[in-house]
This record gives structure tokens, C-alpha cells and sequence, in this order.
């Protein structure tokens, strides 16, 4: 299993801990610069304390204590698998960044959590402004020695959110827009600030961490019974991709594999998330450029996607569908008809508003050109989902890395060339097709059988990965147990992680006036992002 | 422009009569629970221990109790008990105007003259007080919001402009509170509007649980807001952290910070479930 260079694994394959190398600071560094030179993806990049941390307490005091262990997830999309690679480091490691713009946002939250500097790094500010997770209880004599922040800040230091330096440009004619965290509709919170000349936007810099509200510490110990739950609700919007890549990690790591019917079924709900929240898109995008009947008919059928759910599992957002070994709601024959008659009639009635959009001139005027993402630009940053596909790049989990019932029956991959608001729209489109069909086949298959398998304990002492093609793109989470098969962390990388930066770099040289459209092209959680 | 008009007729008529007739609601859907401590079976604790979100209670007199306020409908509690005493129903409507109003569970074990075995809920009490208050223990069925006293009710009732912050949550609460605006709900035609500042809104529509790095930001918003302003609390993490009531920076919802005129439960709440809640403080629907 352990290849040459690295651990190489499956999607959603749990290895020994021991498996995996652990090498030297500098070796670490140039065997993942060359990996994603070969054309490899950074899928995870995070800190894990090693286990002398909490019990010895200051080890000989040593700032060059190694203590900190990293670990790095690279999806070979082209070799159809994972490779992994760890490295011991104290208060200070040599920056990736600066050689792999990919690494830049991981680097950055691996150093807010875990106080390891990274050397070099171009920008190395807060991500979601909380204390270090190796912060001690200023209140506790002896404790200052095991305190880390990366950027010196002492223990009882008030942490405000968005309250940091800001990329700035300086001229008579430059101003400052600042926006947030409290937006003007319906959203979620986040802080915008752009660099204007007039209304020609140079930079926007996106602060986030106001839906802080601390997920990954409460995930260590689990799973217990609040686990899962704390997955459906990481993105309330991607309840059954968070969901499912969880479901998957519990199962690699206990050895067990769901029934057939339950892996189609996950699929159709997976499917049916994508589909609520890609047409749900397709308004908002409409409703953006002012042509309000697109916008108006598909806010009525995002909502009849997510009745087709709830017509599953009671809730329409799929909470409780999914769960480690099963799915908890079988479909009944008359179940599936009626699935597949209301799909049916859904789908005609989104293609009947879709196709107003490229039928109108006035709305093509404002997609097509704006908030370009070239390919170059979107391989360098890393971008995953739409937004990728939208800018060229063949990157879809469910045909490059597939698990479940992806790795039986193939899943088309939409794609477009320009890499602007015209191309997220239309690859969703097409994906709202290839879904449509892809859902009614599932239902056509769907085999007998039961849809629960037995749950065993979690192997001790692994780590398992796994990857679901969520509506938004790549949902990565990793795993890794303790000598109880317990999660000694659990890491979870949204897609918004990957692509916030891309709607920044999107709305270079661009009129402010396009920022929502441009926004409402990627439509990014902060939950996500912000855990 | 054919097209265009082709598709209106297409797509024909969409919005629902509620609150004219009922909602439609899924064959599955988990609504209010009710809790029958008549037949639950002493000591067995299995909702309590099952709870993800310490929702159920031990009762120190041998029950349980329910805190809606902290629910997250996953109905783990109802698969689990063994007599059926406590069953999730298909009621949707759930908005109250106390928070106290949404523990359910009484504490003598039996069903007694006033409750006659139906759900109802202990006073306003903690649950170590509830001792204390053994004698006085008045039991009611569910009581639903009531409407706005005359004055408000002659402000806000036939206009509500509100700002929704969105504070620490998943973001379902938010989508199933942008539905309203869609041709399904057609929030408008009640008057109640969703407006961009808080200068020109009525009160605050809040969801998620309020987390440290939003502190800042929810009362900045609350204080623009011209008085007399209302506060909306959706979702289970804006009325007690929901889930998230643990985790050191989340927060323990809107009423830590500000006063709460309404509270919607759910997780999130179905988008009628907080219709019926808007229009029940606005006395539009009643009973």
C-alpha cells in the first residue's frame, strides 16, 4: 500500500497511521511541490497535534519541539487516486505557498489553529479569527510555555473578527468599499472590501469567520451521538454530501460496506441536492440581472427539488436520510413513481425557465465576459466543482475519484471553456440535465435488498479520506482514530474552502456594480468555509 | 418575448392558500412532539440518553421533559420509546411567544384533571425548582403565539419590514426563510417584507446561535433598528444554540443578547411553520 514516495489510497479507503510516511521538513516540501507539478491537487493540507501535547505538558520547553504534525491529502484526479504524506514540525516550517498558490488558505488555517508559522507565506493573516487551538488557559499558572499564536498574540488576547490589515491601494482617485458582515438580504455573513477606481474594482479581499462556531473541536472523541448531526449541518444547503462523506469515512474505518440499494439510493439524494440547489441558482442568477421570470419560476421549482427529498425522508434538506452503514428511509414502489413523476414534471418546467435565459439577449450581455477565471488561474488556486468545470478544467469527483454507486454506472461531466458568469450558468444547466437523467436511470435500476449493514467499531490508529462531489464541488473529509478508534481529529475540507479566493481573483478589472452576479455565480457557503 | 409569455402560461399559478386551507406536508415530515408521561415508562431515560442535542431532560421526579426551544426534530427520541409516549405528530404549527412556553413534560407521572393526559408543560421552572413547585403545578396544552398587543398590532400589523441576520447557523434557516419571498409563500401579499437595512425595518429576524464572532455585528444591527422594534428567533440554534449550545465559542442563541418576541422551533423549521409564526404575532391567524 505505502508506494514510493507516499501512502497511496483509495477514495473513501482507510489506511494504518503507520502506513503513511513521515518524512523531513525539506523532503515533505519537495515531494509535494513536485507531486502537483505532475499535476496532483491539494484535497487537504492540516495540522494535527501529536499526542504528547495535552498530557506531558512542556517538554523540555523547546520552541524546536516538533510538535505539530502535518498532513497532506493529494487527489491524483488523472491516476484515479490518493496520496498522503506527513511531516513533524515545531514553531516554523518553510511556507508552500510561495511555490503553490493552492496551499495559500491551509496554510493560513493551519497556522491560526495550531500556531505553526509558515515561513514565507505572502499573506499570512486569520481566516476565522479564534484562538489558537494550543492557546492555554491564561487564568492557569506554569501554562505560557504551551501557548502557540502565530502571530504573538498573548494568551487573553481579544480576538475581533474582520479586524486585521487589509490589501490597500494608495492614489488620489482609489477608495475603499467596504461591505459586511451583515449583508442586505437574506445571507450569511462575511466581510467584503474592495479596491475601486471609479467603478472598476482592482482587488477584493474577503474576510471570513462570523459563522465560527467551533464544529471540527466537537468532532474529537466522536462519534457519539451529536456526530452526525453536526455533519448535516456543516452546510444545511449540502446536508447529504457532508452527510455521505462522513457515512463513507465511518465505513472504510469500520470495514464495512452499505447494500446495494442504500448506495442508489444516497446517489438520488446526493443528485437531488445538486438539483435544488443548482436550479435554485439559476433564479438567483436570473434575479441578479433583473430578468425576473426565470428568477421568479425557479425559486417555486428549487422548492419542488427539495419536496422531492422531503417526499424521501420527511425533511427537505435530507436531514436523517444518511447515516453511517444505511440510509434510514426505503423508498416504496409507489414512492419511486411518484419521485420520478414529480422529477419529470420539475425538470420540464426548469428547462421551460432556463431556456428563457439563453433566449434573451439582455441577460447573455450581462453573463457572458463577466468575472472571467481563466483555466491557468483556476488550476493554480486549486478550484473545485462548477466554478472548475466552468473554467475548462475536467475536475469532478464522481467521474475522477468515484465512490459508491458512482463507481458502477458513470456520471457525465459538464464543462465549459470561458470561465465567466455564462459558463457557471451553463454548466449548471447541463448538470441540472445529466442529473435529471441520472436520477430517473438510478430509479430505474433500483436493486431489491435491504438498505442497512451492520456497524462494526472503528479501526484504531488510521486514517480513512473521503471525497463527494457536493453541489458546490469537492467535499473532502479525513479522519484519523485513536488507540480507541476514536477520532483523535476530524478534518473537514468544504468546497467554498477551495473556491472563495476564485470569486475574489473574478472580480479583477471587473465594474463593482457585477459583484453579486458574480457572487451569485459561485454562491459559496460561510458555514462551510467557517465550520 | 413570445417565449416569455409562453412560459408565464406554462408555469401557471403557484402560490398556496394557506393560511385559507392547510399546508401540504410530506407523508414523513416530523412535526410538534407530544409527551405523554402517563404512559411513560419510569426510569427508562432512553430519549435522554439518545438526544443529540439535550433537548430531552431527565425530570428529578422520574419523567422527562422536552425542550423544544433546543430540538432538532431528528426524532431519535420517538423511534426509541418503548411505550409511546412520546410521538412526534404532524402539527406544524409550533411558534410561541415565551420561551419557557416550549418545555413539554409534566413531572407527576400522571395524567391529573387539567391535562387529562395530553401534552402539556411544566411552569416557567428550571427543572431543580420544579420540586418547589410541585403544588402549584398548572399543566396547559401547547400554547401557540399570540398576537401583538393592540398598539404594536396597529404598527406592525398590516406592514412588517424585517432584517434577517444570519448569525452562527447552517444557512437552512436562511433558505427556508428566502422561500417566503418566492411565488410559493408570496410573503408580500401579508404585508411582511424582508428589507436591506436595518434603519428601515421593524425588528430583526434572527437565525443561528449567535456566535462570538457575530456578537458585534447582531447588536450593532439591533441598535439601528428605530424602536419599537420586534426580535424573531429561528431555528433551534437562535433560541438556545441548538446543537452548537456546547461548543465553547458558538453561543446559546438570540435571547442571551436581546429581547425575543417570537420564537419559531425547528431544524430547520419548515418554511409554513414560520409563516404561521409571523402571522399568528400579527393576529392574522388566530386559534
Amino acid at each position: 500500500m505505502t508506494g514510493e514516495n507516499f501512502a497511496v489510497l483509495q477514495n473513501a479507503q482507510a489506511i494504518p497511521l503507520s502506513a503513511i510516511p513521515v518524512v523531513a521538513e525539506q523532503e515533505f516540501r519537495n515531494r509535494v511541490l513536485s507531486e502537483v507539478e505532475n499535476g496532483a491537487r491539494l484535497s487537504a493540507f492540516f495540522g494535527s497535534p501529536q499526542p504528547c501535547e495535552d498530557s506531558a505538558g512542556p517538554s523540555q520547553g523547546s520552541s524546536a519541539a516538533k510538535r505539530v504534525r502535518l498532513y497532506c491529502v493529494l487527489a491524483r484526479d488523472s491516476a484515479r487516486g490518493l496520496a498522503v504524506l506527513a511531516t513533524d514540525v515545531g514553531d516554523t516550517y518553510e511556507a508552500l505557498t510561495p511555490d503553490c498558490a493552492q496551499a495559500h488558505w491551509f496554510e493560513r488555517e493551519i497556522a491560526e489553529q495550531w500556531g505553526v508559522r509558515p515561513e514565507g507565506h505572502p499573506w499570512l493573516k486569520p481566516i476565522r479569527f479564534h484562538a489558537s487551538y494550543r492557546r492555554r488557559n491564561p487564568e492557569r499558572a506554569g501554562d505560557s510555555a504551551l501557548h502557540h499564536d502565530a502571530w504573538g498574540r498573548s494568551a487573553d488576547a481579544e480576538i475581533l473578527p474582520g479586524v486585521t490589515d487589509y490589501y490597500r491601494i494608495e492614489g488620489e482617485e482609489v477608495h475603499e468599499v467596504a461591505v459586511g458582515p451583515v449583508h442586505a438580504g437574506v445571507i450569511e455573513p462575511g466581510h467584503f472590501r474592495f479596491q475601486c477606481h471609479g467603478e472598476n474594482v482592482y482587488h477584493l479581499e474577503i474576510s471570513l469567520g462570523y459563522q465560527h462556531r467551533g464544529v471540527e473541536r466537537a468532532l474529537i472523541g466522536g462519534p457519539d451521538r451529536r456526530t452526525v448531526h453536526f455533519m448535516e449541518t456543516l452546510a444545511g444547503d449540502t446536508t447529504i454530501g457532508h452527510a455521505v462523506a462522513y457515512a463513507q469515512n465511518v465505513e472504510s474505518l469500520a470495514g464495512i460496506s452499505v447494500p446495494l440499494r442504500a448506495a442508489v439510493l444516497r446517489v438520488v439524494a446526493l443528485e437531488m441536492e445538486r438539483l435544488a440547489n443548482h436550479v435554485g441558482d439559476m433564479g438567483a442568477l436570473a434575479n441578479d440581472v433583473g430578468y425576473l421570470p426565470t428568477a421568479s419560476y425557479c425559486g417555486r421549482l428549487r422548492g419542488d427539488m427539495l419536496n422531492i427529498t422531503a417526499l424521501i425522508c420527511g425533511n427537505r434538506f435530507g436531514r436523517g436520510l444518511v447515516r453511517p452503514g444505511s440510509v434510514e428511509f426505503d423508498l416504496r414502489p409507489t414512492h419511486v413513481a411518484e419521485l420520478r413523476q414529480r422529477l419529470q414534471a420539475a425538470y420540464r418546467d426548469t428547462k421551460n425557465a432556463v431556456e428563457l435565459l439563453w433566449n434573451t439577449p439582455s441577460v447573455l450581455a450581462r453573463f457572458e465576459e463577466t468575472g472571467v477565471v481563466t483555466a491557468d488561474l483556476a488550476e493554480e488556486l486549486g478550484l473545485v466543482g462548477p466554478a472548475a468545470r466552468a473554467s475548462g478544467l475536467q475536475r469532478d469527483v464522481r467521474a475522477d475519484l468515484p465512490a459508491g454507486f458512482y463507481r458502477e454506472v458513470k456520471m457525465p461531466t459538464a464543462r465549459m471553456q470561458t470561465g465567466d458568469v455564462y459558463a457557471r450558468a451553463m454548466v449548471r444547466w447541463q448538470e441540472i440535465e445529466n442529473s435529471v437523467g441520472y436520477v430517473l436511470d438510478c430509479l430505474e435500476v433500483l436493486p431489491a435488498g435491504t438498505v442497512r449493514a451492520e456497524m462494526r467499531e472503528l479501526r484504531p490508529e488510521s486514517l480513512a479520506v473521503s471525497l463527494v462531489e457536493g453541489w458546490r464541488g469537492e467535499i473532502c473529509h479525513v479522519a484519523l482514530t485513536d488507540a480507541r478508534g476514536r477520532f483523535a481529529q476530524y478534518k473537514v475540507v468544504d468546497p467554498s474552502f477551495h473556491n472563495w479566493i476564485g470569486l475574489a481573483m473574478s472580480l479583477r478589472g471587473q465594474q463593482i456594480s457585477d459583484f453579486p452576479l458574480c457572487n451569485k455565480s459561485f454562491n459559496l457557503s460561510y458555514c462551510g468555509h467557517d465550520l | 418575448m413570445i417565449k416569455a409569455l409562453y412560459a408565464r402560461i406554462l408555469q401557471g399559478h403557484r402560490t398556496v392558500r394557506f393560511p385559507k386551507q392547510p399546508p401540504t406536508l410530506p407523508e414523513r415530515y416530523l412535526g410538534r412532539p407530544v409527551l405523554n408521561l402517563s404512559a411513560c415508562a419510569k426510569e427508562c431515560r432512553r430519549c435522554v440518553e439518545l438526544c443529540p442535542s439535550g433537548a430531552m431532560k431527565a425530570d428529578a421526579r422520574g419523567g422527562v421533559q422536552l425542550d423544544l426551544g433546543r430540538c432538532i426534530f431528528c426524532g431519535a427520541c420517538s423511534r426509541a420509546c418503548p411505550t409511546g409516549a412520546l410521538k412526534h405528530t404532524r402539527e406544524y404549527r409550533m411558534a410561541v411567544r415565551k420561551r419557557d412556553e416550549m418545555i413539554l413534560g409534566r413531572c407527576s407521572g400522571e395524567a391529573d384533571s387539567v391535562c387529562r393526559g395530553k401534552a402539556c408543560l411544566a411552569p416557567a421552572t428550571s427543572m431543580a425548582s420544579d420540586l418547589a413547585a410541585q403544588g402549584d403545578l398548572r399543566s396547559r396544552e401547547y400554547q401557540l403565539a399570540e398576537a401583538l398587543e393592540r398598539k404594536s398590532r396597529r404598527l406592525f400589523g398590516r406592514s412588517l419590514k424585517l432584517r434577517q441576520v444570519s448569525a452562527g447557523g447552517c444557512n437552512a434557516c436562511e433558505a427556508d426563510n428566502n422561500v417566503l419571498t418566492t411565488v410559493v409563500f408570496d410573503l408580500g401579499r401579508f404585508g411582511i417584507q424582508f428589507v436591506a437595512s436595518p434603519r428601515h425595518a421593524d425588528g430583526l429576524l434572527i437565525t443561528g446561535t449567535v456566535p462570538q464572532n457575530m456578537t458585534l455585528a447582531l447588536k450593532k444591527t439591533y441598535d439601528a433598528v428605530p424602536a419599537p422594534k420586534l426580535v424573531i428567533a429561528v431555528g433551534a440554534c437562535a433560541i438556545s444554540g441548538g446543537l452548537y449550545a456546547g461548543n465553547a465559542v458558538a453561543g446559546t442563541g438570540a435571547d442571551t443578547h436581546l429581547p425575543v418576541d417570537l420564537y419559531i422551533p425547528g431544524c430547520p423549521p419548515h418554511p409554513v411553520t414560520i409563516l404561521d409564526g409571523l402571522l399568528r404575532l400579527l393576529g392574522r391567524i388566530e386559534g
